[in-house]
């Protein structure tokens, strides 16, 4: 069946082993994979090679502030759901170099810093994920002013999107209407059963990777296992947040007494804004020679969080942990719609799982809602 | 030394000198660890005095002065102020200059004591009660934390001062540093303690990635949140003394690390 090209839209299945053959196709079509990996302590995002690097037969159990790997007692290979690491890191690099300026007889030139963009191919991109994926379009491609190396790493890349059938504890994609099943936007959308994988097609480029692989169309009996277990999944997140009255539950609340209460626990740290898969705030850095002839610029992910980000001329804007908690909450969940027309959460759940304390974005908007 | 006659022909290169106190010597090893960079320092400024990496020492006044280590002699605190009126910027470098050091922890206990313990000839030694940051003497005009110091960091506070700019040191927290180099955290992961929730950045978050918490060596970061970190701690099993303890280290006189190892030791008594 190797000729036979699928169309786009059809579902195939294909056995386990032959994802290897869809890893060999994407490398024939110049890609470098990028997929969930064993860290240290944690599944990851990292190049990887092939099926052998992929985190077989290993789980994640997450609670806030808490990430345990776990052996399962089957080979499933997308038996996990995410980690600490997300795609954001490969579109929008944490450290970037964005130019060169050198004083010149008594003027300076200005060289960009262009390079040749990396062609990734994603692999595992769930529900949640991808849809932060489009949100982050939108913040850097949306609008008269787009930027030109998000641009180039996301007009190349690849997605192979995962369903997720087995959400984590720190999950609540369905409250968000992101997942669990992923999608639209993926080059191919796979969904694991016991034996096989189930592939949605969803691109000219995922047609043609299909072409070299060894697939059938997908029976009945896997269609309906794999809806089953969609719906099920659906039903058993991990968490769970009411957002029928945002963004207005938050404008009516700026000067509610539990900003107080999580701001004594908060430690202004960052970390949810770091794994957060839609956060994009940065700081532009210039890295100088002692006499100040060759300088770099270099952009750096940078947070809300940080008092420096908040220091302007005359003074910060947000000198209390109380203020910066509640700017951040209140960007994801109320005013991103006013500025991108989309909630700026997805419902991964890294903000709880990561942060150190193990602040939890549900809870908060339930006590602000007066229901604890 | 007469051979130095034909490098006058730039009269206007700044002076530099590095001086010492009571540490390790290894923040000036940052700076000659800095290689290349090191030599384009030689070019840029006069190094007037510096023990560790030259004979010739030139007197002051200095146009920038770095220094390492505290202050814990009478002798070193006539000193220091000897060199301040020399010096026109001082720079303090290093967890002893800028909080008082590992030896700042004797400030929590009897000096007299420990001499007697320690030497075998009491009254030979002539010490200070405490081991204090350089700024308890003298008026500091920039403090490069960490022990040791990153020469990164060095080179951006040199360079800042030679062509007239704000340095930029960021003073969050290190676990920004630690998601930009995608260390999974391993307070998170292993439930190991770390300070760098606390913690000012600059390191580049070296401990966590490999698999250490932080000790809190650049001392405390901008508006730390001890008490809420400390409480954590506990719940991860940790004991109240045992916290007054990561807090009382490298940068433990540090004002906010001091006061939260005092209130979790109060907590234990
Ligand atoms: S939030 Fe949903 S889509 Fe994302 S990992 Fe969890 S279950 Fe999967
Ligand atoms: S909410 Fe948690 S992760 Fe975010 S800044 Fe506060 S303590 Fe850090
Ligand atoms: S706010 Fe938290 S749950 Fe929402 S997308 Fe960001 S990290 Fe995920
Ligand atoms: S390992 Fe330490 S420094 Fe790194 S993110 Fe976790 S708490 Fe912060």
């Amino acid at each position: 069946m190797t000729e036979l090209t699928p169309d786009i839209g059809a579902y195939v299945s294909i056995d386990k082993e032959a994802l290897e053959s869809i890893f060999r196709g994407l490398k024939q079509e110049g890609y470098t994979l990028i997929g969930p990996t064993l860290g240290e302590g944690a599944i990851v995002y990292d190049e990887i090679d092939g099926m052998d690097d992929l985190p077989i037969g290993w789980t994640d159990r997450q609670e806030a502030a808490t990430y345990r790997l776990h052996r399962r007692d089957d080979q499933a290979v997308f038996g996990y759901v995410v980690g600490p690491h997300s795609w954001k890191r490969f579109l929008f690099p944490p450290v970037q170099k964005l130019m060169t300026i050198r004083k010149q007889n008594g003027s300076f030139s200005v060289e960009p810093h262009v390079e040749e963009p990396p062609r990734y191919a994603f692999i595992g991109v769930r529900g949640c994920e991808l849809q932060a994926i489009h949100i982050q379009d939108r913040v850097f491609l949306g609008g008269p002013y787009q930027d030109p190396d998000y641009k180039a790493r996301r007009q190349l890349a690849f997605v192979l999107a995962v369903n997720c059938t087995e959400p984590g504890a720190t999950c609540f994609c369905a409250s968000m209407d992101t997942g669990p099943k992923a999608g639209p936007g993926f080059d191919l959308g796979l969904t694991e059963l016991d034996d096989v994988f189930v592939i949605e097609v969803g691109s000219e480029m995922g047609r043609r990777i299909m072409s070299g692989v060894r697939w059938r169309p997908a029976g009945a009996f896997e269609l309906q296992t794999m809806r089953e277990r969609l719906t099920q999944a659906e039903k058993s997140m991990g968490r769970h947040m009411d957002i029928s009255d945002l963004p207005a539950l938050l404008y009516q609340n700026l000067e509610h007494p539990r900003w107080d209460q999580v701001a004594e626990r908060c430690l202004s740290c960052a970390n949810c804004t770091m794994v957060c898969p839609t956060c994009f705030c940065s700081d532009v850095q210039e890295v100088s020679d002692l006499l100040g002839e060759t300088n770099e610029r270099v952009r750096v992910w940078d947070s809300c969080f940080s008092l420096q980000f908040s220091h302007v001329h005359g003074g910060n804007i947000r000198p209390h942990v109380r203020s910066r908690y509640r700017q951040w909450m209140t960007h994801k969940l109320a005013s991103w719609v006013d500025q991108f027309g989309t909630l700026g959460c997805v419902g991964c759940g890294r903000c709880i799982t990561w942060c150190p304390v193990g602040i939890d974005i549900t809870e908060e908007i339930t006590a602000i809602r007066g229901e604890v | 030394m007469s051979t130095q006659k034909t490098k006058r022909a730039e009269p206007s290169k700044p002076k530099l000198a590095v001086f010492k106190f009571a540490s390790c010597d290894g923040c000036q090893l940052s700076l000659l660890d800095a290689e290349e960079a090191l030599l384009d320092v030689a070019g840029a400024v006069e190094i007037a005095y510096f023990v560790e990496a030259r004979d010739r020492r030139l007197s002051g006044p200095y146009d920038v002065t770095l220094v390492e280590g505290s202050i814990s002699t009478p002798e070193q605190a006539r000193e220091i102020r000897e060199i301040r009126r020399q010096s026109k910027y001082l720079i303090a470098i290093g967890a002893c200059a800028t909080a008082g050091g590992i030896q700042a922890l004797r400030n929590w206990r009897d000096v007299d004591e420990f001499i007697n313990i320690v030497y075998a000839h009491p009254q030979y030694i002539d010490t200070l009660a405490t081991s204090v940051p350089i700024s308890d003497y003298v008026q500091v005009d920039f403090e490069l934390r960490g022990c040791p110091i990153n020469k990164h960091q060095l080179l951006e506070v040199i360079t800042s001062l030679l062509i007239g700019r704000q340095p930029r040191t960021p003073t969050h927290s290190v676990c920004i540093e630690c998601k930009r180099r995608a260390t999974p955290c391993i307070m998170v992961t292993q439930g190991t303690a770390c300070l760098g929730p606390v913690t000012q950045a600059g390191c580049g978050a070296i401990c966590p990635a490999y698999n250490r918490g932080c000790y809190g060596c650049y001392g405390p970061m901008e508006a730390p949140n001890t008490e809420s970190l400390g409480l954590h701690l506990q719940t991860l099993g940790m004991g109240a003394d045992e916290i007054s303890r990561l807090y009382r280290g490298f940068s433990g006189y540090a004002e906010a690390f001091r006061l939260a190892s005092d209130r979790f030791e109060e907590v234990t008594a």
